[in-house]
């Protein structure tokens, strides 16, 4: 009989620490099947965040570092300044990418640095509780916006796919979702268009990847599946942002 | 190869070079932003690796990067820089990769001043960043030494697979003095297929590696802690490295000093010498490991009366002068912090101050 | 024997470009020395500053507080470091941009018309190498010929300034020859 469905040489046979319905599983999968796919296993270094993908490097099967919170970024453009054959990528919660680490992230994009973001927005802290993100939406409850996120206060989410946009360096920068396989079919097609430039050598991508936090957010798998439908999509618009092309028709 | 004279900052860029180091990353501080002036013109003519990060945070990780896949790499930077560099050099000591961080001391604390000091001392030797975790420091008095040290900085670094610091100060960055480069360490350096994450390819492996810091499981972090505590033992017996001055004569004094004031003492010495009144001097040129041994052993001599422990700072290396000595005399500590530094006379005075007590 | 040269003027007169050629030639000629640069409170009031350091063997302190030599290129310099000169130094002073002499008698004080000399050649960028000339001309400190090969070497890639430099140090050199009568 002939398996028509097996686990990507990329992914190790361990099982994750993931809550039940974590998209991170998801995400994981979709990186390793490019990764096989694109036949560079052997010359990949991912770089882990602080976060709940802090432990992401067990679940690969090739070489790994692991970052401070928000630093990753800085450490690709290490590698990938004194070993540019090597296809290196980070892969960065929202709390690691879009707050403490937002300065490495944005002067990583504008350097145009050739390596690959996977951001995965699930608009909370995760690993620690469940506290308010950059990501968290208007009225939104955590941890710490017990009475839901005050946009008088705190100011409104941050979009990172548009903010990273707006750079005038050429990039590859798109936003998808990890919900329900419709939208998990495209996710993945970005997630290879982002590693296909960087084979190329072309630019900086990133793939924002809308996902859920069943656990932090107090719903169930299906809820939160649904909550992020109705909610999530209608501000972080899914969709590609910014391609090198654009540049290139000038 | 005949001698150069070049200032401190730019010696330091070309001796990394010529040690087989092609991978700077940097931010731009007085009073060492030379260095990084020099390597951006440099750098593209050896086809190395210059990039001005975006801040020493930035930096710390790019040199972690780079180190973990197992590339040459080091980084200069002045105080304030080498606080923000704290966190990355706990993180490479954690993860054991080798890297190289020179530190151009300006006064502190806080934005400070632009002027020599070497109040980073505490910061260099005991911490800067957290955990369990040391650098092996070394503190040159000049740019000759500088040039040397920079150039045994990446062996040293590789054997150990832990960060080496140089401690410079501010002065022997700006300052010009005739240099003669050692001949070329230039090398692949050693080990590195059996932890860096260079590629699976690279190494023709099918095992990968990883390059971090986390141990949740309390046993685990323990034994890697032992493991890390062993090679600083090992530094302790193998490292250690110091210059005695005077010190066959029957010495009154001893001065314990290092860097570039420890130039200003051996002046001192000189001139008191031809006054008859013999001091001896010893001068760590390893702040880490501290010659311990070396000053307990000239501090027992029977002439001597008074340890005196003279440094740019309001009294940080006389904790492990007074800890070296063992209560067997008296510590004294004398020490300016503006960024002035001290004439021999002054010096001289002070030795006097503390024999006449 | 150790000799200290301190060079103090206006940023932009080329200060530190005389203290780097006369620590080259030095070293050339097999001395040890050490080249500082303004970097120290000193530094504030505009007046830029280097001290080369000149000695038979290994330097210790590069800190002096009191040089034996002073090149001093405008009047502020001159009333800050001409009270600070160990006795029997040289005093150049360049009598183009100051009106004043060192007020000391136990130093060799000598006048040099560095701008006005300068500005006959061509251009009164030059006025530090004629300086530069007259002291060593003066203190003998190298040997004119090194310094001569140092000054061409400095402005090697740039053809159009080195005859213009070289004449400067020939002019400086006949300054020096000259017992000055005094301000």
């Amino acid at each position: 009989m002939a398996k028509t469905f097996k686990k990507p040489e990329a992914l190790s046979d361990q099982h994750t620490h993931y809550c039940p319905g974590c998209t991170h599983g998801v995400i994981h999968r979709l990186v390793a099947e490019v990764i096989d796919e694109l036949g560079v296993r052997g010359r990949t270094v991912g770089i882990a965040p602080v976060g709940c993908a802090v432990l992401a490097y067990n679940y690969f099967t090739f070489d790994f570092q692991e970052a401070a919170h928000g630093r990753a970024p800085a450490m690709a453009t290490g590698i990938k300044r004194v070993r540019p054959d090597l296809v290196v990528f980070t892969y960065q919660g929202d709390g690691d990418l879009a707050s403490i680490g937002m300065g490495e992230i944005i002067h990583s994009a504008n350097r145009g640095e050739k390596f690959t973001t996977i951001f995965v927005n699930n608009t909370v802290y995760g690993m620690t509780g469940g506290q308010m993100a950059p990501t968290t939406l208007p009225g939104q409850k955590t941890t710490t916006s017990p009475a839901g996120r005050d946009v008088e206060d705190v100011g409104m989410p941050i979009k990172i796919a548009e903010l990273i946009s707006a750079l005038e360096t050429p990039a590859y920068i798109v936003r998808q979702a990890v919900i329900k396989p419709k939208y998990i079919v495209r996710a993945k097609k970005a997630i290879k268009k982002a590693f296909q430039y960087q084979l190329d050598g072309r630019c900086f991508s990133l793939v924002e990847l809308v996902s859920t936090c069943p656990t932090n957010w107090g719903k169930t798998p299906v809820e939160a599946i649904k909550w992020t439908e109705e909610n999530m999509l209608s501000y972080y618009k899914l969709g590609e942002y910014k391609t090198p092309e654009q540049f290139e028709e000038d | 190869m005949g001698k150069i004279l070049m200032k401190g900052n730019e010696a330091i860029g070309e001796a990394a070079i010529r040690a087989g180091c092609l991978n700077y990353f940097a931010y731009p501080i007085t009073p060492q932003s030379e260095v990084a002036e020099y390597l951006s013109r440099r750098m593209p003519e050896v086809g190395g690796v210059f990039l001005q990060g975006e801040s020493e945070i930035a930096v710390g990780y790019m040199l972690f990067g780079a180190a973990g896949c197992g590339a040459r790499v080091f980084t200069t930077s002045s105080s304030p820089g080498i606080s923000l560099m704290g966190e990355a050099l706990s993180y490479i000591s954690s993860a054991q990769c080798p890297a190289v961080f020179v530190n151009i001391v300006r006064g502190g604390p806080g934005l400070g001043g632009i002027l020599p000091s070497q109040a980073d001392y505490f910061q260099a030797t005991k911490g800067g960043g957290h955990g369990d975790y040391r650098l092996l420091v070394m503190a040159p008095d000049g740019v000759q030494e500088a040039v040397e040290m920079v150039m045994m900085a990446f062996p040293l670094a590789e054997k150990y697979r832990n960060p080496v610091m140089i401690l410079g100060d501010g002065l022997i960055g700006q300052m010009m003095e005739p240099v003669e480069f050692p001949d070329h360490l230039k090398s692949e350096p050693s080990n590195k297929d059996d932890w860096a994450t260079n590629g699976m390819d690279t190494r023709k492996s099918n095992e990968r590696n990883l390059v971090k810091s986390l141990f949740l499981n309390a046993e685990l972090l323990e034994e890697h802690n032992r493991v890390l505590k062993a090679k600083y033992d090992r530094m302790k017996k193998e490292e250690v490295r110091y210059e005695p001055y005077n010190i066959d004569t029957d010495y009154q004094v001893l001065i314990v000093s290092y860097g570039i004031i420890s130039r200003v003492c051996r002046t001192a010495i000189d001139n008191l010498k031809a006054e008859g009144f013999e001091v001896a001097m010893i001068r760590p040129k390893t702040l880490f490991p501290f010659p311990e041994k070396a000053i307990e052993e000239a501090a027992s001599k029977d002439s001597c009366k008074v340890v005196v422990s003279i440094e740019l700072s309001m009294g940080q290396m006389v904790e492990d002068v007074e800890r070296s000595v063992h209560g067997k005399r008296p510590v004294q500590w004398f020490g300016r912090s503006g960024g002035d530094i001290p004439t021999p006379e002054e010096i001289i005075d002070v030795i006097k101050s503390f024999v006449t007590l | 024997m150790q000799s200290e040269v301190m060079f103090a003027g206006f940023g932009g007169q080329g200060i530190l470009l005389i203290g780097d050629i006369l620590a080259h030639a030095a070293m050339e000629e097999g001395f040890e020395v050490a080249w500082i640069p303004s970097y120290g409170p000193e530094m504030r009031g505009g007046t830029a500053y280097c001290l080369v350091v000149i000695s038979d063997r290994p330097i210790g302190s590069p800190i002096i507080r009191n040089p034996m030599h002073l090149i001093a290129m405008n009047r502020p310099s001159l009333e800050k470091f001409a009270p600070m000169l160990k006795p029997n130094g040289i005093v150049v002073i360049n009598s183009s941009l100051i009106s004043i002499g060192s007020g000391r008698d136990d130093v060799d004080e000598l006048l040099v018309p560095a701008n006005d000399i300068a500005g006959d050649l061509g251009s009164t960028k030059a006025a530090n190498i004629v300086a530069l000339a007259a002291f060593v001309a003066r203190s003998k400190i190298v040997d004119f010929e090194i310094l001569r090969q140092c000054v061409k070497k400095v402005f090697s890639s740039k053809e159009n300034l080195i005859s213009l430099n070289l004449k400067a140090l020939e002019q400086g050199k006949e300054a020096a020859q000259v017992k000055n009568p005094g301000p």
